[in-house]
């Protein structure tokens, strides 16, 4: 049997030609390296913030950054309108973002997965429902929805995970109806059927790990989807309530005094655009590497 | 007189085709009332065009497919009264493409252990030594146990997939077009594994391929398909040196063999294979047929069994020419 | 005025890849006759069909062609821009894919199609155009031609469609057709109608035919000389009669050996096979290509690259060191 070893020899290569080329792939380069550091900064945020961010020190209100002439090192990034010191703020806003975006993303994933799933893989009637609820969950306006759930609920942290939770789900069951569409017409599915396997051995073994490759991909967009959603709630009153530091409310909370202190909203504004980006980044450079017409 | 392994009585599989929202439903008959008998030992080799039935048919006998109508039995038993697991420990496949039938995921080891995980054997120590005894068997070396897929040629994947299917020690083999997806190297390889575990095993294959080289090399009966329906069966050398069906002989001299002094035949047959949906009236074939008749545009011709030759088709109707 | 074609020298195909250059194709010389048929025959992965793109210039643009000489009917079409390019594969090189689908446009019926190919290359009125396809369809034996014209190719069958390409190939009566296994993906019965078609069609239009095919039966049936390959090299070249009754190179005896032939092989008799498996081209090669798996290989084998030679200039040549005498005996071991 020796027309196995140069082959074996060639296949060894193949994680390292994958790690080859995450590295070799400068978007998900970069995205990871941003991502990794707005993580680290919000699992770290008591630590590493110079001061508490809910702290109001009326007497130094409006305080600009470092960079200012008028700015101190005593508050890096200045303070906002209540004084507060603005780093701090940005520090424990990540958290926010990124709780929002990864829990919004984690509940429309589930609901997303499951249906698109069902959908593919058993067809017939249970994929004119899905289908159905495809259509009708994209007939609605996210953002007109979102407004008014929330201004009938009431805005909270809670509130605007579920909310963004039950309404961004349909990327997620239209990608995984295909992908299951597709993995369910190759031979192993069929041959898992003839070898006596359950319906859910097949889901769980045969099919998933065949799937979570763009689960991943979609999850990443997602996350920055939900991202910016919450921003915008939030900016509009909606979203995430003072005085919990998200990001789009600390725009919000700017925006009055845009013209004389700009910086307000440019800082949260960048942070907001980095972030976002970089997940944006790090779920296209997932899905170049992931592709299939990428392998060889 | 030898065990009848599977006996399949007007057997049919329709599929309803929706033809858009306004335009209503329609059947397609992709098996059309097929009596097929495979006794224990056999290779019965079922051959045909694409769109033939033969692969519906296959996998109906696999229980992968219910039947709309007619019987399987499968040793005696009917198809559907048996129970899961005995159908797997019974009757396995073979795919064609070996790289659409192994589990990317799955290490190769693990894809031969499954048969015998889903009948509950639960000892890993002796899962593992009959994965590696049947690796061996099928010509695969132990090391490649916790090898993916990937890292294997197409020849080593077909190998697994018979691991796969032979691991639990069924009795009948489906192999659909075992070999079509290889290079001419590699198919010879198969071939030979396929001949020698069906002696070591006493093994029953089912083969489907439209390989007519293949098919003389390896089967002992073979199985005319046309359109839904077995239009004529005989054992190989009989078919081969006496095809009594219009369409078979047009299928056999469609046979390319390499021999640089032949010329390309002429098999007579029109261009196009017919509409499963719309099936011709009579007997499917006379649209293509040299021989065809008038009585063949309306009437379906019956079939005639002499000895183990059966063959459908007007020109052996009794008091014909 | 010569009878040449297609005349080629010395064409190499690397592949840049990530973990070094692969060397595709690997000094191809080919030629071929008005009326003549040449089959380059092999298993997947030997060039065959990047030989064939490289012809026609329509390699991937990551593959780097280099070539010496590439005639066609005399005259070099080497320095050719893509625009000329494209006018010399639409007028003197025809080219048949295996999936007529995707050098089909889906939106366009298939009387659209060829009426345009005929307008572009063709210095024709819209009627006349349209009259030439309806004749060029009943050509390939397409009834009802008519009615064809107004049809789009996913309405037609396998057969059909390659029938409908082999039609549109020929419109503008091309000097040459490169076909890349035009009938792999069709049933066996319209297999032999396509390639009956394709061979009554070179006869009557005087053409050269590369056929490029894995199916040895296809070749032995169609060639007039044939061109084995084999990891990127052409390792054997001769008549079809040559290569199918006395085949030289190890591997094209290997070859014939694993088929089995009805009335020839024994039933359920072991067939031959070909031990080991393809090398790997990625990167330097010294040596022949066919020592890791061949019978006869000695050291001398491995040392230096093997020429393609014709000891007995009887227009068969063969890429071993060994000579006749030995290979003959390599058939009895």
């Amino acid at each position: 049997m020796s027309e196995i070893d140069s082959e074996v020899l060639e296949s060894q290569t193949k994680s390292s030609a994958f790690r080859r080329r995450i590295l070799g792939h400068q978007g998900v380069m970069i995205g990871a390296a941003i991502v990794l550091a707005a993580v680290l900064i919000a699992l770290s945020a008591p630590f590493i913030a110079p001061h508490d961010p809910y702290y109001q020190d009326l007497l130094n209100r409006l305080v600009p950054p470092v960079w200012d002439s008028r700015g101190s090192w005593e508050h890096i990034l200045g303070t906002d309108h209540l004084g507060r010191d603005y780093l701090s703020r940005l520090i424990y806003g990540a958290r926010i973002s990124l709780l929002i975006g990864v829990g919004a993303a984690l509940i429309s994933g589930l609901i997303g997965t499951v249906l698109g799933v069902a959908a593919g893989y058993f067809g017939g009637r249970v994929d004119m429902v899905v289908t159905f609820m495809i259509t009708v969950r994209l007939s609605m306006p996210v953002v007109l929805v979102a407004l008014a759930v929330v201004a009938i609920v009431g805005g909270s942290l809670q509130v605007v995970i579920m909310v963004l939770g039950f309404l961004l789900w349909d990327r997620f069951a239209v990608v995984m109806r295909s992908s299951t569409l597709q993995i369910r017409s190759m031979d192993y599915v069929a041959a898992a059927q003839a070898v006596g396997c359950s319906t859910t051995r097949i889901l769980t073994t045969e099919i998933m790990p065949n799937v979570v490759n763009n689960l991943i991909v979609i999850a990443t967009l997602e996350i920055a989807h939900a991202i910016i959603l919450e921003a915008a709630l939030s900016f509009l009153g909606l979203g995430v309530q003072p005085p919990l530091p998200s990001w789009g409310l600390m725009v919000s909370e700017g925006k009055d005094m845009m013209l004389f202190e700009p910086w307000l909203i440019t800082i949260p504004g960048v942070a907001l655009f980095l972030l976002v980006l970089a997940i944006n980044l790090l779920g296209d450079g997932a899905r170049d590497i992931t592709a299939p017409e990428n392998r060889n | 007189m030898a065990e009848l392994m599977i006996d399949a009585r007007d057997v049919t599989c329709s599929f309803t085709i929706s033809r858009g929202m306004f335009r209503g439903k329609q059947q397609l008959k992709a098996v059309n009332g097929v009596d097929l008998t495979v006794e224990r030992g056999e290779v019965l080799a079922l051959v045909g065009e694409s769109g033939c039935g033969k692969t519906t048919l296959a996998k109906m006998l696999l229980g992968l497919l219910p039947q709309t109508s007619g019987t399987v039995e499968l040793c005696g038993q009917p198809i559907n009264d048996v129970p899961r697991l005995e159908l797997a420990r019974t009757i396995q496949p073979i795919f064609q493409d070996p790289y659409s039938s192994l589990n990317p995921r799955k290490t190769i080891g693990s894809i031969i252990a499954l048969p015998m995980k889903v009948q509950g054997i639960a000892d890993q120590d002796s899962m593992r030594r009959r994965a590696e005894e049947t690796m061996d068997m099928v010509g695969l070396p132990p090391r490649l146990y916790n090898a993916f897929p990937n890292q294997l040629s197409g020849g080593q994947r077909q190998r697994v997939a018979i691991a796969r299917a032979l691991v639990n020690r069924p009795q009948i083999v489906v192999c659909d077009e075992p070999t079509s997806a290889l290079d001419v190297s590699v198919q010879s390889q198969i071939l030979n594994l396929l001949n020698d575990l069906r002696d070591e095993l006493n093994l029953t294959y089912i083969i489907i391929s439209h390989n007519l080289a293949v098919v003389e090399h390896i089967a002992t009966r073979v199985a005319v398909m046309y359109l839904g329906r077995i239009v004529e069966i005989a054992d190989t050398d009989t078919l081969f040196k006496d095809p009594q069906h219009p369409y078979t002989r047009a299928l056999l001299d469609s046979v390319l063999t390499p021999d640089p002094n032949m010329d390309i035949p002429n098999n007579q047959l029109g261009a196009s294979y017919p509409n499963p949906i719309d099936p011709p009236t009579g007997c499917s074939f006379h649209p293509r047929c040299v021989n065809a008749m008038p009585r063949c545009a309306t009437v379906a011709p019956n079939g005639k069994a002499d000895g183990g030759h059966y063959v459908e088709c007007h020109l052996y109707d009794d008091g014909a020419n | 005025m010569s009878n040449r074609v297609l005349d080629v020298e010395n064409l190499t195909v690397d592949i840049p890849l990530a973990t070094g250059i692969l060397h595709a194709v690997d000094g191809v010389n080919l030629h071929v006759d008005r009326g003549e048929t040449l089959c380059i025959v092999g298993e997947s992965g030997c060039g065959k069909s990047l030989t064939s793109l490289a012809l026609m210039d329509l390699l991937p643009t990551k593959a780097v062609r280099k070539i010496e000489k590439l005639e066609l009917s005399g005259t070099s079409i080497l320095g050719y821009s893509e625009r000329e390019m494209s006018d010399v594969r639409g007028n003197k090189m025809g080219m048949i894919f295996q999936e007529p689908m995707t050098s089909l446009n889906p939106a366009f019926t298939i009387g659209n199609q060829m009426i345009e190919t005929l307008l572009r290359h063709r210095n024709l009125s819209n009627d006349a155009a349209r009259d030439l396809a309806k004749l060029m369809l009943e050509k390939v034996g397409i009834t009802a031609a008519e009615q064809r014209l107004g049809q789009y190719p996913h309405q037609l069958s396998g057969g059909l469609r390659q029938r409908v390409m082999i039609a549109m190939t020929l419109l503008c009566e091309p000097e040459l057709i490169i076909a890349d296994e035009p009938t792999t993906a069709l049933d066996v019965t319209i297999q032999a109608q396509i390639l009956l078609l394709l061979k009554e069609l070179q006869n009557e239009f005087d053409m050269g035919l590369v056929l490029i095919t894995h199916d040895l039966g296809v070749v032995a049936r169609i060639a007039t000389r044939v061109a084995v390959m084999y990891a990127g090299q052409i390792v054997e070249e001769g008549t079809a009669k040559q290569i199918f009754e006395n085949p030289l190179h190890p591997y094209t005896r290997g070859l014939m050996r694993c088929i089995p032939v009805p009335g020839k092989t024994k039933r359920g008799a072991p067939l031959g096979s070909i031990p080991g498996m393809v090398p790997s081209l990625i990167g330097d090669f010294t040596g022949c290509r066919f020592a890791d798996r061949c019978e006869l290989t000695s050291d001398i084998c491995r040392q230096s690259d093997v020429s393609l030679r014709d000891p007995n200039v009887k227009a068969q040549a063969y890429r071993c060191i060994h000579g006749i005498e030995m290979l003959a005996k390599g058939e009895v071991a």
